[in-house]
């Protein structure tokens, strides 16, 4: 019985790797001051084969964010499985700083609800316990297991986690006439990767709704670019615009009613606010130079953008009803596609100077732009929706890969696949 | 305007000019130009072949000249750019309107000019700046009196390199517009 389900667990594995190339994880750097940590295998109280290994997945999320060294199973002297069962005499002697304990438990009615103990080793207390339960959403006990992480991840570091998000991004496959475009919808992770638009020609620029249920992206078909409007759920597809000219860089307003994006019909590309629902636009710049990569402030009064009206390319922003352009970025020979943070207080921007183009962050306050990465071609910085953490593309001998960085620059991953991976975006949080 | 144009072809002054500057051409940008013409080689014979849109030389031209200078410079079909620049230098200038001048004389031919950039630089930007170059070819040819509705672009970015490589020669040869006869 137990083999048979081992098998038919191999074969939907496998399935899952042909249809889907998923994104690997290599971390590089951050081990040093990273918080010990003891995760002891949690207790299946199911009866049930999972097809999920929970207490891995909480373990790889602490792990790669950096911030966490998880300790061996082999090096744990006990292992716990209810709080009255905890000594932490055990645990101060393998010198970790924190415990996780848990159990999964069938939950009434259907599905799963995972229990879990998070202890303060030195002080001897629990600092948090939570029953968190599979939703209907499609991640199951993988996404309750991120929930899990993140509890941990927030309740420790004092900022939210983002292990139960997702990231969008382009992968190109094959050469010449025949590439093949995908815009793919992937766990924070890599895991489960979904195509959700396949072309023969580019796609560029996914921008997910801030309701997390959509997503606007730029496709090329038949000599014209227009901006599609995706919804997750249903699959359906709506074509926004698709005028003469450009019709790019789509960004969402933070209500979700409107996108503001870029289009030329007019000759040079300008800035636009266009309606979702109804179409209707308004035009918020009107210079013949490029005005491109708009972003609209998280509080909805301001929208930046690229624009090379002074020469070189630099970020502008502007009133979200129009009016005049003030220039926001100085440093380097130029600077474009800026990205606001979620409390709209920093911009992540790509820079370049000598050393080519790397991922910025401008803060508005003290206008110092902080350099996080390191070049010479990467692009596209988003942030995740904890602002602490950064992904973007860069170029390698292999291909276009993502990378990820802490907005303090001290922890990196390179995620890649076969192939060209690029044009990440982070989804917003999960409501 | 068009009949303008069409006498000053004729002038044996500005065919001299023409044929110098090719003469000039021929060395400095030779790699890339072949490139270019290995690209297009296609596209060429669909006009060629269409007996009612076979360019004429005008009926003023001198019996005497072998050549039509623009036949060789329409066999130029791809225009180089310097990074983050639409600027059409005097050789490019030349063989845009080598094409306009055939346009005007064909008002049944239609081309797309497809704008290009290298791959550094953010991409919707790219996207914005190959379309800056197409439209500047497209200026020169509207000006010549080109009709509007024989012209269409789209500009590509960086989404469509012709060398993969991240090398200055690799940039050169990505920076571009290429004319294409439909």
């Amino acid at each position: 019985m137990k083999l048979v389900s081992t098998i038919i667990a191999s074969v939907a594995l496998l399935m899952g790797t042909l249809a889907h190339a998923e994104l690997r994880i290599r971390i590089d750097g951050g081990a040093v001051g990273a918080k010990p940590i003891a995760i002891v295998p949690f207790v299946n109280n199911t009866g049930a084969q999972l097809d999920t290994d929970v207490t891995q997945v909480i373990g790889n999320d602490l792990q790669r964010s950096g911030l966490f060294e998880p300790l061996p199973e082999n090096a744990m002297i006990a292992k716990p499985a209810n709080p009255q069962d905890v000594k932490f005499q055990n645990w101060r002697a393998v010198e970790v700083d924190h415990l996780v304990i848990g159990r999964i438990n069938v939950r009434p009615g259907g599905g799963y609800v995972v229990r879990f103990h998070l202890f303060d080793v030195y002080k001897a207390e629990q600092l948090i316990a939570f029953d968190v339960p599979t939703d209907s959403r499609s991640g199951g006990l993988r996404s309750a297991a991120h929930r899990v992480a993140d509890y941990i991840y927030e309740e420790v570091t004092g900022v939210p986690g983002v292990f139960d998000t997702q990231i969008a991004y382009v992968t190109v496959a094959g050469k010449g006439a025949s590439r093949q475009f995908r815009l793919i919808v992937a766990d924070a992770d890599g895991h489960a990767p979904k195509t959700v638009v396949n072309s023969g020609e580019p796609l560029l620029s996914p921008a997910w709704s801030p309701d997390f249920r959509k997503l606007a992206y730029v496709a090329f078909e038949d000599g014209q670019t227009s901006i599609y409007v995706h919804e997750l759920a249903s699959g359906q597809a709506q074509k926004l615009v698709s005028k003469r000219g450009h019709n790019g860089a789509p960004s969402w307003s933070p209500d979700g009613q409107e996108i503001v994006a870029s289009l030329s019909h007019r000759g040079s590309a300008d800035i636009y606010r266009i309606n979702v629902a109804n179409g209707q636009m308004t035009r918020l710049t009107d210079s013949s130079a490029i005005d491109t990569e708009p972003d609209w402030s998280p509080d909805g009064s301001t929208i930046l953008f690229t624009s090379d009206r002074g020469g070189k390319p630099q970020i502008y922003t502007v009133d979200a009803n129009g009016g005049r352009a003030t220039r926001v970025s100085f440093e380097g020979k130029s600077n474009s596609r800026g990205r606001y943070s979620a409390d709209g207080k920093q911009i992540a921007l790509v820079n370049y100077d000598d050393q080519g183009y790397r991922i910025g962050v401008l803060d508005l306050d003290s206008r110092q732009t902080n350099i996080l990465s390191r070049g010479p071609l990467d692009e596209s910085p988003s942030f995740a929706p904890n602002g602490a953490v950064l992904i973007y593309a860069r170029q390698t001998a292999q291909g276009g890969e993502l990378a990820t960085v802490t907005s303090d620059g001290r922890v990196r991953q390179r995620l890649s696949q076969t192939g060209s991976v690029r044009e990440p975006a982070w989804s917003p949080f999960l409501k | 305007m068009k009949t303008t144009t069409l006498q000053r072809i004729a002038k044996p002054a500005t065919v001299a000019m023409a044929v110098a500057l090719l003469a000039a051409c021929g060395s400095k940008d030779e790699q890339l130009d072949q490139a270019a013409t290995q690209e297009t080689t296609r596209s060429d014979s669909g006009i060629g072949t269409d007996g009612a849109d076979t360019y004429r030389p005008p009926a003023q031209q001198q019996p005497q000249t072998p050549v039509d200078p623009d036949v060789a410079l329409r066999e130029k079909r791809t225009l180089y750019f310097e990074f983050d620049s639409a600027e059409l230098d005097s050789k490019s200038l030349e063989i845009v309107r080598a094409h306009g001048r055939y346009l005007l004389a064909n008002p049944g031919i239609r081309i797309r000019l497809e704008g290009h950039t290298d791959e550094r630089g953010t991409r919707e930007y790219n996207v914005a700046l190959g379309e800056r170059r197409a439209k500047s070819v497209e200026r020169v040819m509207l000006l010549q009196g080109v009709a509007r509705s024989q012209l269409s672009s789209i500009s590509y970015g960086e989404e469509n390199p012709v060398d993969l490589g991240h090398t200055e020669s690799a940039w050169a040869k990505n920076r571009r517009v290429e004319i294409q006869y439909r």
